[in-house]
Order: structure tokens, then C-alpha cells, then sequence
């Protein structure tokens, strides 16, 4: 499998690390159901078929946290974003929807 | 050469001319000891043919003679081991072993001898040996499966022996990159490579074979108006003088990989005796392509019937391949049997090359104009819709028995059988991800069905069985790819070829046999093994293979797996599609370990890390220790030291009474910076560290998300917006992953950089009470390192030695007055030097990570068996540091009822009760009166050391309960080292329980 870095170009499978679901958001802390948000966010995962959002890293390379949209049935890599934009991208979408 | 053994030199199958082997050239070789001549050009196997030996192994289970069925890579019989010594390599096919002089191969599995094999004993008791005979027979007494079953069945059956000495050889690996990938160097490959090649595309053509050319060469065909070999000569010529283009000779394509990536094996070195020096013996390749041209032709597939695994019996296509590349007759007298109308083209080879073509036998009845024409010219006789039932002899094929149409049958004397029940596709790379091949009821066969991701498809693979039709094919298809991988496509003519006809109607299996009808040769599975599988339900192919072994030897069933499915087809009155599909499994061919390891074996299999110490402290005698990737300084032993123990206290013994040295640059460093570093740092530390001020360290643990501790170490504040950590030495790596994911996924607005500064530091720990008195000769004298001016967990930027920059930490990990020195690493055995120099006048000594273990243990302090992936805070004693209000990672799921359980292993110290008992890391606790089982378990030693400050051994270890026990007594059991030792519970802090020495 071959994953295009946004800042390394296409690179071999063997340079990234996989991380885990990259559709979990961690909760807040100080919510009443704080405990069991963090148990469905740091345990439960579903594992369909079809398209996943990924957690990659770039671990032989950059160093950059990937959003890496990858179908599990083919392999097939739709996407791939940085880690950081698409974090900071939700934050500002939370943020809009709530002012 | 000595004096010239049986065989030696006669070659009596060998043509006078003809061939593309060096005639010029002598090579001698041995075969079970005897000598045997070839030529340059050769295989194993066509070597052999022309010295008239047939007989060339024993089969898997039955030990029935075998010998050459194939010409190529799907050859299930002819397996050897090849060389002796520590290159011996067993189950070699000979047909693909290409001759050099000197070589020695041994026949396998057979004893005494191949021709005369006790073992074939088997045979007669083949009742006993049928389909899942393993489940069966010797299922009762169980008793008796390990002691002697299966030492007996180990030993008559499995094939070559593996040599006992380390392989002397190198393997390595390599990635190429292409436009245009051609899989397969037969017409249809080399049509591709040519087409693709005169764009400016990039092309790789890739062929398992030393010589280029395919069937167009076995089969002497004629392309564009001139021999097949000369055309091959020609576009070699053409492709070798283009830059853009590689061609890897010698090379098996064995996987297709996601994103067009196949792995691919290179015999650098496997057709000479040895590697020249320096190279290879095989290089692993990682060919990575935008578009794929597959290439791969097809495998002849044989006919089931009586005896067909007699040696003698050969696949009609690898007959032709023997007389037309190699020049050798593998018979005199010869019976061909087909279904199609290859068999006519074989008996017509086999007439020029002069052999005695006694019958061509062509179970259809109705046939071409094309075999008519053949057999008119040739003057063979043509015994059309009728069938080989048997062949005849033992050792060797003497004749075959025929059935005629009228059920009438004929015997026919022989000492060949040339066979052909039609072409199976090598459609393995298509089916490696996932694609699902596809019947074709015309060529009764099955065709690649989805294809990977910028693959097309040329020549047999694709249906195209006829040269024309190849030629074309791969003319098209190199264009396209070329055209699809950017690089616009040229019109290059397409080479014409003679018509010829691949027409085939069925025959799987002859009905009537006598004797055993083999499907699956290498793993003798018979066509009976079938037919019981199916009455006892294993019907689904899948149950069929693992029930029969069908398919599931080295050959991956190559010749075996077609016939397998369709025999089962006509069992169970289905057609073939409904019965079942064969897909693949990388490697196409069996793939050496040697070659997936390449260079990472032995001490290379991971990097070796160097302390910056390493050099002076090889100087010193130090020996050394593997911590993860580095060789770190374990102790420093002096003359007259009987024992690492006696080194080890004394090293101890010097930093609590005078100073000791430390090389402590392993330990992970990572530089933080922004002005979102505090809060950052903040968010991953279990403690809180916005009241850390300039200039000042802390220690600070991590957690996971879950609660457990990930790693402790030290946070530095070297300014407002810069700090600079320390992990422990194992975690370095995993701490700055962590980091990185916290800063670009879960905190993305805060400013802050992190980086790595692990190797770009090297720090010594100078510890003991000289320690000051030490670093003030080597600190330059602007730096106040006073314990006014620079106090317990002070750190400063300083300069060193009249100017070198340098930090200084006040930590200490043993107890004592201690400091931690950092340089820049290149100033790492300059500044040891310096050290050891200015230390001498205190008695300064250097110790390793012993030294370090057993001040830590006798502190308190916790490291990697403590830190062990199940501790929580609580657990280690640190459960005072975590703070209470705080979002950190960890903070919720840390409260966990289960992990803040007052009940759980906590951390404490033990002495023995009797002060000269040596206690034992992983001895379980137990209550004194209680009977030692996993229930009465109250926990385990995690660390021990013999403690020269208490003058006996101490351990650490997680008791439950532990802090509200001190005094109680306990047992340490240990039943694997047979160790039971009574131990005192006790504070973990051995010395200096209220700290003072490090302020001081």
C-alpha cells in the first residue's frame, strides 16, 4: 500500500504507523457523562466495511499526523489530509455552531 | 576431472545441432554422485534428459519414482537438493536450475537409494495413505501421536534437508520504479516492452528465466520472417541500449501488493557456483509501477490417467521446449496424448528432431484440418477419440495403454508420453488482492476476472494462447499503458507470426485406469483421493484442499489445481464455475527467508546505537549491554576484581561516598518550544507543571488515555516559551509519536514545536557528594554553581572547558548530590575524557547501567520493570502527584474503579529475613501460612539488587495493599528457580529515606 504524505509526496506502507479511528473526538472532561464518553472514545470501535477515516503517521518521515480516508475492503486511499488542518477544521466548525 | 565415472560424457539424448546452448562448452556436474557432462544453456533437468536419466526422485507420500514432467517453474517432481555444505538448498527444481561445471545435486527423500527406495513400500499400503489419512489412522491410541506417529510419518514423508551451518551468503533488497511494469519477457511481454519502451516511458520487463523469449523459443516459432530467438536477439538488443528501460533476467514476480506495488525475487547468483564477490546471492525487489503489463503466458496442464506420474511422462510443451531450446530428445519411441491441437505440433517437433513418434493419441473425435495437415506431412499415426489409460512400466514408461473409441484397446510400446490437456492461464497476480478469475468456455480454462488497480493483460494470460495474437496483444497493451502513464504512445508494427489453431475440447481424467491416476503430484493426491473426499462431503474446494493437501505443496498446485476442480465438477454433475474458483496466495514460487531478511540478520538485524561515551569506555575494559538499540556501558571492571558483583559495589560505593560517572545520553531528550509549550506540556503530564518556573526541572509522568503510566522523566524550564524533557531510554520513540499526535490532533491551536534532540546531546550524570567539587574545575568560572546560585532541580545554560556550550541539570537518579551535563554530542568523548581527568584527584570512577539499577532500586526510584504497561500512578507510589482538577491525558479513565481499587499490588521494598538470602525479581508473593496457588497470589518482585549500602539484597516489587503492611513478613516464591525466602515488607527507600544528600 502507498500513502501520498501531503508534505513527502507517495511513499511506501512500511514508513507510517497506523493509529486508530480518526472519527473519535476526545471529550470533554468536566462533562457529567465524562467517564463514559471516555470509555466509548478510548475503547469502542465498530469495524464496517468500505471507507474508514484513519489515523497515519509519518513515522520514517515527517513526522505528520495523516487523515487518511482508505476503503478496508480494496485498500483503496481516497484521501489524505493532514492531521493538524483537519482537527483545526472541526474546532472552528464546533466554534461556528455554537456562537 | 578424475577418472570418468558411469555416465560420464555420453549425452545420448542430446541432438547434434539445434538449440540456443553452447556446444563449444563442456560443464561437468554430479547427480547422486555420479558425473554427468552439459553445455552452457542448460537447466538441471535438460542436462539430465540428455544423459538419458529419467528416474530423478520419490514422491512425498508413496515414494513412487518420479521424474520430469515440466520444463519451467511448475515442476512438482523434479526436486533436488542442490550444492552441499552450508549452500545445500533443498527441493531446487531442476528445471529452473540453471548448469554450471562443477555442480552437485542429491536426489531427496529416498532411501537407500532412488532407484531401489524402501520406502516405496508405501505404496502397497496406499489404503491406508489415502485423503486425510492423518485423521484417521492415527487417531487412537492419542498416546502414541507424539512418540511415534509422528516422528514415523516425519520421517518417511517431508522432502529435502535444509543445511545445519548458518547460509555463508548475502541477500539483499532493493525498490525500483517504473512507468510500465512487463511481467513476463515471452512474446507477448517482450511486444509490450517494446511498444511501451520506444515512448520515454520508464519500463521494467521482468522474467523468471536467464533467456528472454517464452514459448515463441520453446516452440522455434518464426516471428516476423526469422527465428523466434533471433527476433528475442533483436528486441533485447533494442530495449538494453534504451536508459529508460531495466530488464531483470532471472527474476519471479512472486505478489502483487496494494497501490501497484509486486514483490519480486532476483537469483543474482543462483546459476554459479558461488556469488563473486561481493554480491548477492539473490535480490529481493519492490518494483513499484503506475501501469502493469502482465504477461505471464500459460501452464500446460496434464491428463489424469493410470500411471501418469511414471518418469517418462512428460507435458507435451515441455517436450517441445526440451528438443527445441535445450537440443535434447527426452525419448526415442513416443506416444503424444491430447485434446488439443498443441499435440500435433508436438509430435511434428519430435519427427524433425528425428525421435520415433509411435501415435499421436487425440481423445477428440472430430478433428482440426490443422492436425490433419500435421500428421499427413509427418506421417504419424493418428488415433483419434481415444485415450491413454495407463502408462506402462515401472522405473521408467515402457509403453502406454490405449483405448480405442470401440472400447477396444492397444498397447503400445514407448519411453515417452508426451501430454497435453490444454493451457491454464497464469492468472496468479491477477487473483493476489482479491480478483476473482472467470471460466472461458472456449478455451476451458480460467481467465483472470478483476484485475489490480493499472494492470491490462497480454498474451496467454489473456486468452491470447496463439503467437499472433500474443504479439499483438502486447503491442497494444505497452502502448496504452505507456499512453495511460504520461508518456504519448508511438505506432510500432506489430510482428507477424504463422497461423496456428489452439483449439481444445476437455478431457480431465481418463476413465478405466488400472494403475494409481495422479491429480496432485508433488503431495500425491490420486484422482480416487477425489472421488473419496467428495463421497465423504468434502465438496467445496476449499474442503477439498485441505482434506486431499491438493494444491497445497511448493508448486502451489500449478499443474494439479484446474484438473482437481473439474474432476470434482464431473463427481458432482456441476459445472466448473458452480464447483469452485483457484485463487492465489503470494508467492507465485517459494520465496527463500534468507531473501525476505536481506541484510537484517544476525547482529545487523536492527541498528546498533553508539553512546557518545562508546570509544572511551571501550578503552576502559567496560562491558557492555544491549538496551533496545543501543550497546550502553553496563560496568567498568577493574584488575583483581573477582566478579561483576565486586564491580559493581565498588562503582556503587564510590558515587555515595566520593563521584561516579554516568553516561546517560540514551535517555530520550525532546526539545519542546511555542507559546503554547506550557499548556501543552500541561495537557500530557500527569502532574502539574504551570508553576514550573525558568531555570528549574521537575520530575513528571505520562499517562495513556487509559489510566496507565506510558513513562516518567524530567521537564526542564530553559525559558519562557522552551522546555527540554527527558523520557526513559526504552520509551524515547514512542513519547515523541505520542507527543506529536497530542500537538497536530488534539491540541492543533496551540503554538508548539516539538523535537527529537536525543542524539544531538550527549549528557553524563555526575553523581556523588564530589560531584560539585568535580564539575566546578571543568565549568567555566562566569557560572555560579553554588548551591545558592544553583540549588536542587536548578538547570542552567552554561558554557563549559573555556567556552563550549553546555547544559547543566541538578538531578540525581541515585540519591546523592548529583548533576546532569549536557554538550552538544559531538563533544561527548572530549568531555568524558575531561571528566575522568578532573575527577581523578576525588577518585572519581565511571559506572554503568548496574551501578545505576541498584542505586535506583535502593532509592525507590522506578524504571522499566516497574513501568511495565499495568502500573497505574497509585500503584508505583506516585499517586500523590496527579493532579486532581486538571484535563491531562489520562485524567478520566484513571479513576477508574478498578484502578484506583485500594485492594490492588502497590509498590513497596523487602528484605530477606535472614539478611544473606539473594532474592529474585518475578518471585510471587504469598502470606506466610498460605498454600502456594494463582488464588493466595498477593502480588510479585519487580526489581532486586544486592545493596552494598544495606549490605544485603533489596528488592521492589507490587504487593497488595503493600504501603499498609510495612513490617509484615511475607513469603517470595519462586517455583521456577525453586526459590521460597520469607521477606520483611518495607519502605522502598533503602537510603537516605528523607532525602537530604540530594539538596546537599
Amino acid at each position: 500500500m502507498r500513502i501520498a504524505c501531503p508534505h513527502c509526496g507517495e511513499r511506501s506502507l512500511d514508513e507510517f504507523l497506523y493509529s486508530g479511528d480518526a472519527t473519535v473526538k476526545r471529550p470533554d472532561f468536566a462533562g457529567t457523562t465524562a467517564m463514559d464518553d471516555f470509555v466509548t472514545y478510548t475503547f469502542e470501535r465498530t469495524n464496517p466495511p468500505g471507507p474508514h477515516r484513519e489515523l497515519w503517521y509519518h513515522a520514517a518521515g515527517c513526522h505528520a499526523w495523516l487523515v487518511v480516508t482508505r476503503n478496508v475492503s480494496t485498500h483503496a486511499v481516497a484521501s489524505v489530509e493532514l492531521a493538524r488542518d483537519v482537527a483545526l477544521a472541526a474546532k472552528s466548525a464546533t466554534k461556528d455552531s455554537a456562537s | 576431472m578424475t577418472a570418468a565415472p558411469i555416465g560420464y560424457g555420453r549425452q545420448s539424448n542430446r541432438l547434434a545441432s539445434g538449440g540456443l546452448i553452447d556446444r563449444s562448452k563442456t560443464l561437468h556436474f554430479t547427480f547422486d554422485g555420479k558425473t554427468y557432462a552439459g553445455h552452457p544453456g542448460d537447466t538441471l533437468a535438460s542436462a539430465l534428459l540428455a544423459n538419458g536419466v529419467v528416474l530423478t526422485a520419490r514422491s512425498f507420500k508413496y515414494h513412487r519414482p518420479r521424474g520430469i514432467l515440466a520444463a519451467g517453474s511448475e515442476e512438482p517432481n523434479a526436486l533436488v537438493e542442490l550444492r552441499d555444505g552450508a549452500r545445500r538448498e533443498p527441493n531446487t527444481k531442476a528445471t529452473v536450475a540453471e548448469l554450471f561445471d562443477g555442480l552437485t545435486a542429491t536426489s531427496q527423500n529416498r532411501w537407500p537409494s532412488l532407484a531401489f527406495d524402501l520406502l516405496s513400500i508405501n505404496s502397497l499400503f496406499s489404503p491406508v495413505f489415502v485423503a486425510g489419512f492423518y485423521y484417521k489412522t492415527f487417531m487412537w491410541p492419542a498416546a502414541l501421536w507424539e512418540k511415534l506417529y509422528e516422528p514415523l510419518i516425519r520421517r518417511a514423508a517431508g522432502l529435502g534437508r535444509a543445511s545445519d551451518d548458518a547460509d555463508p551468503d548475502t541477500y539483499e533488497k532493493a525498490t525500483a520504479f517504473a512507468d510500465v511494469l512487463v511481467i513476463g519477457g515471452g512474446p507477448a511481454g517482450l511486444a509490450a516492452a517494446q511498444a511501451a519502451a520506444r515512448t520515454s516511458a520508464r519500463v521494467i520487463l521482468v522474467d523468471e528465466n536467464a533467456a528472454l523469449g517464452g514459448r515463441a523459443v520453446d516452440d522455434a516459432s518464426e516471428i516476423a520472417g526469422n527465428p523466434a530467438h533471433e527476433w528475442v536477439k533483436m528486441l533485447e538488443g533494442e530495449l538494453s541500449r534504451n536508459p529508460e528501460v531495466r530488464i531483470l533476467r532471472r527474476t519471479t514476480v512472486f505478489g502483487s501488493y496494494d497501490g501497484g506495488t509486486y514483490g519480486a525475487l532476483e537469483r543474482v547468483s543462483d546459476h554459479l557456483p558461488h556469488p563473486a564477490p561481493g554480491a548477492p546471492r539473490q535480490r529481493l525487489w519492490r518494483l513499484v509501477a503506475k501501469k502493469v503489463v502482465l504477461a505471464t503466458g500459460a501452464t500446460e496442464r496434464p491428463i489424469v490417467f493410470g500411471g501418469n506420474d511414471r518418469p517418462g511422462v512428460m507435458l507435451a510443451g515441455a517436450v517441445r521446449t526440451y528438443v527445441n531450446r535445450y537440443g535434447v530428445v527426452p525419448g526415442q519411441r513416443v506416444v503424444v496424448f491430447t485434446n488439443n491441437d498443441y499435440g500435433a505440433t508436438t509430435a511434428s517437433d519430435l519427427v524433425r528432431a528425428g525421435a520415433d513418434v509411435v501415435a499421436l493419441v487425440d481423445s477428440r473425435p472430430e478433428i482440426s484440418d490443422h492436425v490433419y495437415r500435421i500428421t499427413n506431412e509427418t506421417g504419424v499415426r493418428l488415433i483419434s477419440n481415444a485415450a491413454v489409460t495407463d502408462a506402462l512400466g515401472k522405473r521408467h514408461v515402457t509403453g502406454a495403454d490405449i483405448r480405442l473409441g470401440d472400447g477396444e484397446r492397444i498397447e503400445l510400446a514407448c519411453d515417452l508420453i508426451a501430454v497435453s490437456g490444454g493451457w491454464n492461464p497464469n492468472i496468479q497476480l491477477t487473483t493476489h488482492l482479491g480478483g476473482k478469475p472467470v471460466w472461458n468456455d472456449r478455451l476451458h480454462a480460467f481467465l483472470p476476472g478483476a484485475v489490480p488497480a493499472g494492470m491490462s493483460l497480454a498474451g496467454a494470460v489473456a486468452g491470447d494462447l496463439t503467437l499472433a495474437k500474443s504479439l499483438a496483444g502486447g503491442n497494444a497493451a505497452g502502448s496504452a499503458a505507456a499512453d495511460e502513464s504520461g508518456h504519448k504512445a508511438i505506432a510500432v508494427p506489430v510482428p507477424t507470426a504463422i497461423a496456428e489453431s489452439d483449439a481444445v475440447t476437455p478431457l480431465w481424467r481418463v476413465i478405466g485406469y488400472k494403475g494409481k491416476a495422479f491429480v496432485d503430484q508433488q503431495n500425491d493426491v490420486t484422482e480416487k483421493d477425489i472421488a473419496l473426499a467428495e463421497r465423504e462431503g468434502f465438496r467445496a474446494v476449499e474442503h477439498l484442499k485441505r482434506y486431499t493437501t491438493l494444491g497445497m505443496a511448493t508448486d502451489q498446485g500449478r499443474t494439479a489445481n484446474v484438473n482437481a476442480l473439474a474432476i470434482m465438477a464431473e463427481l458432482t454433475g456441476r459445472t466448473i464455475p458452480e464447483t469452485g474458483i483457484t485463487v492465489a496466495r503470494p508467492p507465485y514460487s517459494p520465496v527463500a527467508l534468507g531473501a525476505l531478511a536481506g541484510h537484517h540478520r544476525g547482529k545487523s538485524f536492527k541498528p546498533t546505537r553508539l553512546p557518545p561515551s562508546y570509544r572511551w569506555a571501550k578503552e576502559q575494559g567496560c562491558v557492555f549491554v544491549e538496551t533496545g538499540l543501543w550497546l550502553r556501558p553496563s560496568y567498568f571492571p577493574r584488575p583483581g576484581e573477582r566478579d561483576w558483583l565486586e564491580t559493581v559495589t565498588r562503582e556503587v560505593n564510590t558515587v555515595r561516598n566520593a563521584v561516579g560517572i554516568c553516561d546517560v545520553s540514551t535517555l530520550g531528550k525532546v526539545d519542546v518550544q511555542g507559546a503554547g509549550a506550557a499548556a501543552f506540556l500541561d495537557n500530557i503530564y500527569m502532574n502539574g507543571l504551570k508553576t514550573l518556573t525558568v531555570g528549574k526541572c521537575r520530575y513528571g509522568g505520562m499517562l495513556r488515555e487509559d489510566g496507565i503510566l506510558m513513562d516518567d522523566g524530567t521537564v526542564a524550564r530553559l525559558g519562557e516559551n522552551h522546555f527540554f524533557i527527558t523520557t526513559t531510554t526504552a520509551n524515547a520513540v514512542k513519547v515523541v509519536q505520542h507527543m506529536e499526535y497530542c500537538a497536530q490532533w488534539l491540541w492543533p491551536e496551540l503554538d508548539v514545536q516539538i523535537v527529537s534532540a536525543t542524539e544531538q546531546w550527549a549528557q553524563y550524570a555526575v553523581a556523588g557528594p564530589k560531584s560539585r567539587a568535580l564539575l566546578q574545575k571543568i565549568v567555566d568560572p562566569a557560572f555560579d554553581i553554588s548551591d545558592s546560585g544553583f540549588p536542587y532541580l536548578g538547570v542552567g545554560e552554561i558554557t563549559v572547558c573555556g567556552g563550549i556550550k553546555a547544559r547543566l541539570f541538578r538531578l540525581s537518579f541515585s540519591g546523592e548530590r548529583a548533576y546532569e551535563i549536557g554538550v552538544p554530542a559531538r563533544y561527548g568523548d572530549a568531555l568524558i575524557r575531561r571528566l575522568m581527568e578532573a575527577g581523578e584527584e576525588f577518585g572519581a570512577c565511571s559506572y554503568g547501567t548496574e551501578a545505576l539499577g541498584v542505586m535506583r532500586i535502593e532509592k525507590g526510584h522506578i524504571s522499566g520493570p516497574e513501568l511495565n504497561g499495568t502500573t497505574t500512578p497509585q500503584d508505583v507510589g506516585l499517586g500523590g502527584m496527579v493532579a486532581k482538577k486538571k484535563d491531562f491525558i489520562g485524567s478520566v479513565l484513571g479513576k477508574r474503579p478498578g484502578l484506583v481499587d485500594p485492594d490492588r499490588p502497590s509498590l513497596v521494598g523487602f528484605r530477606p529475613v535472614d539478611r544473606s538470602a539473594r532474592l529474585r525479581s518475578g518471585a510471587h508473593f504469598l502470606a506466610r501460612d498460605a498454600r502456594p496457588e494463582a488464588a493466595n497470589d498477593e502480588g510479585y518482585m519487580t526489581s532486586v539488587a544486592y545493596s552494598p549500602s544495606s549490605g544485603h539484597w533489596v528488592g521492589l516489587g507490587l504487593l497488595r495493599r503493600g504501603p499498609e503492611r510495612l513490617g509484615e513478613i511475607v513469603r517470595a516464591y519462586d517455583p521456577v528457580r525453586g526459590a521460597d525466602t520469607l521477606v520483611e515488607v518495607v519502605s522502598p527507600v533503602f537510603v537516605d529515606p528523607e532525602g537530604g544528600r540530594v539538596r546537599g
